[in-house]
């Protein structure tokens, strides 16, 4: 009698192993190395890589002749399809070009305070400048055209302008930009720094900010501030105007509003009172092309405070 | 197939393999590298390069010290939309005094090769002190702390005598000068005339805004000068490049 086994084990079936040998049809044969009496198959490597790697070579001898290859005594061969990198970007680049000409043509045709009323030409000018913006001024001006609040660069989207929002002014200003040394054209205007150069003292300087802050609608000193008038009148209304509405032939912003070039609380105005503050803009005269700046003008202009 | 045969020659005989191994990879150096030293469109003549006047160099260095390499590549490639957003593509003279060059293909933040003049002083100052003041979606870190770090040029000659080592032309008189023109640089005040004839287009004032030579000034010197030496109007492209 058998060992007893329990009633629920079943004995697998013996797994049958397929004999190595037997699955080939025919024997290959055999490299005739050997080692330690392990031989090698010598099978024949598979079809469809052996062709794939002639077709490789095949197709790195057709690449030689069409294209640049082979280095010979003073340059490389340039191949019979004479290809060069430069040569297909600046090909590209004049394709373009050739399909922007008529628009920059009838851009540089139009004078630019007609361009917004011709519908096609506006669509293009302000899609050509807001390209140009978005490379050459977002930088400083913001993606948007917001600028930076408060520290200087100037927010483009509200009917506030240092130096004019008509198309001529901001042509212009794009053009030769602002107090740079590259053009003599560049717009031009420096406050002086009235603490640091010692033409107010410190308690005239305190009354002018309390009268600017009034003049701007914000929590004053009542008594500092009407002392702040006269000190302003001679010595801020000249480019501010008397009513603090700025001048835009200076560049003086207008300071009876809500919008300030670098903060307009009690420190930040005592700041450029004390020290002057103005920007810096390039020119664009010599970076972009006459149309471009045209364009960009455009773009700017339709921001929401063209005049 | 009898010449497999004598490769078995080769394949049982180390030293032969070796010796056979090297002679072959010679041969592909000097085909690939070789051509580059005699062909004449490998790096084309313009005008106006020059190496960096010594502050632009110091500026240089800050740059590789800090790795701003990491995310600003340095090589506008012949691409349109790359020549619209950078300008002219780089040229190799353009980068012929550099060493190590600092082409890179990280670009986290954009292209630096023609940086120069695109923007004013004190952006670049505003940007280095804090990027998120002017541009507010940067990922850029706070350099502030260069506005701290005085130099003074000490070791400025010692710094040319081994870019000279390695093939940068400096002449003797730049080697003189490289501690004056490099507080010169500077210093708004200084005569400007010696360097600038050393380095024409060199641009000499107070960068960062500050009285003291800092760190902030050689680097924006060396921002301000990127890409705005070739003088383009006398550029004609090697057609087959």
């Amino acid at each position: 009698m058998a060992e007893k086994t329990p009633d629920n084990k079943v004995s697998p079936p013996e797994r049958q192993y397929p004999d190595p040998a037997r699955k080939l049809k025919q024997e290959p044969p055999t490299t005739g190395h050997s080692w330690d009496g392990i031989e090698e198959y010598d099978n024949p490597m598979p079809r469809w890589w052996l062709w794939t790697f002639y077709i490789t070579i095949i197709w790195a001898v057709i690449y030689m002749i069409f294209y640049p290859a082979w280095p010979l005594v003073n340059r490389a061969t340039s191949g019979i399809l004479g290809y060069s990198s430069r040569g297909e970007v600046a090909a590209e680049i004049a394709s373009f070009e050739a399909r922007n000409q008529v628009w920059f043509t009838r851009l540089m045709e139009t004078e630019l305070e007609d361009i917004s009323a011709d519908a096609e030409l506006q669509s293009f000018a302000v899609n050509a400048g807001g390209a140009v913006f978005r490379a050459h001024c977002s930088q400083c001006h913001g993606a948007g055209g917001a600028g930076v609040q408060a520290a200087g660069y100037p927010n483009l989207l509200n009917d506030e302008w240092l130096w004019g929002g008509t198309m001529e002014d901001i042509h212009l200003t794009v053009r030769y930009g602002i107090r740079n040394e590259d053009f003599a054209d560049a717009r031009w205007s420096q406050m002086p720094a009235f603490g640091q150069d010692g033409l107010l003292d410190a308690e005239e300087i305190d009354q002018v900010v309390h009268y600017v802050l009034q003049m701007s609608g914000q929590d004053h000193d009542a008594t500092l501030a009407a002392a702040g008038a006269e000190v302003y009148e001679w010595n801020c209304a000249s480019c501010h105007g008397d009513d603090g509405s700025g001048d835009t032939f200076q560049g003086a912003p207008a300071l009876n509003t809500a919008i300030w070039l670098y903060g307009g609380d009690y420190d930040a105005i005592r700041h450029s009172v004390y020290y002057s503050r103005f920007g810096i803009m390039p020119g664009f005269a010599e970076r972009l092309r006459d149309a471009e700046i045209r364009a960009v003008a455009a773009y700017v202009h339709q921001l929401g405070g063209g005049q | 197939m009898s010449i497999l045969k004598h490769h078995k020659k080769i394949e049982t005989h180390a030293t032969l393999l070796l010796v056979l191994s090297f002679l072959v990879v010679t041969i592909g150096g000097i085909v690939q590298i070789v051509p580059l030293f005699y062909l004449e469109n490998t790096i084309e003549e313009v005008d106006g390069m020059r190496p960096y006047s010594p502050l632009e160099l110091a500026g240089r260095r800050i740059y590789i010290r800090e790795g701003c390499y990491v995310c600003h590549s340095q090589m506008i490639r012949p691409m349109r939309d790359e020549v619209e957003r950078y300008g002219h593509y780089s040229l190799a003279a353009e980068s012929m005094y550099d060493h190590p060059f600092q082409w890179g293909s990280k670009r986290t933040g954009p292209d630096l090769a023609r940086v120069g003049g695109r923007y004013s002083d004190d952006w670049h100052v505003a940007h280095m002190i804090d990027p998120r003041a002017v541009v507010p979606e940067s990922i850029m870190p706070s350099y502030a702390f260069l506005m701290n770090r005085v130099i003074d040029g000490r070791y400025i000659q010692d710094l040319m005598r081994a870019y000279r080592m390695v093939g940068v032309p400096y002449t003797d008189e730049m080697m003189e000068n490289a501690r004056a023109d490099f507080l010169a640089q500077g210093d708004a005040d200084a005569d400007h005339s010696g360097l600038l004839e050393r380095y024409p287009g060199a641009q000499a004032r107070n960068f960062d805004g500050q009285p003291e030579l800092t760190e902030m000034d050689a680097i924006i010197a060396y921002m301000q000068m990127l890409g705005t030496l070739v003088d383009f109007s006398t550029f004609v492209p090697d057609p087959s490049r």
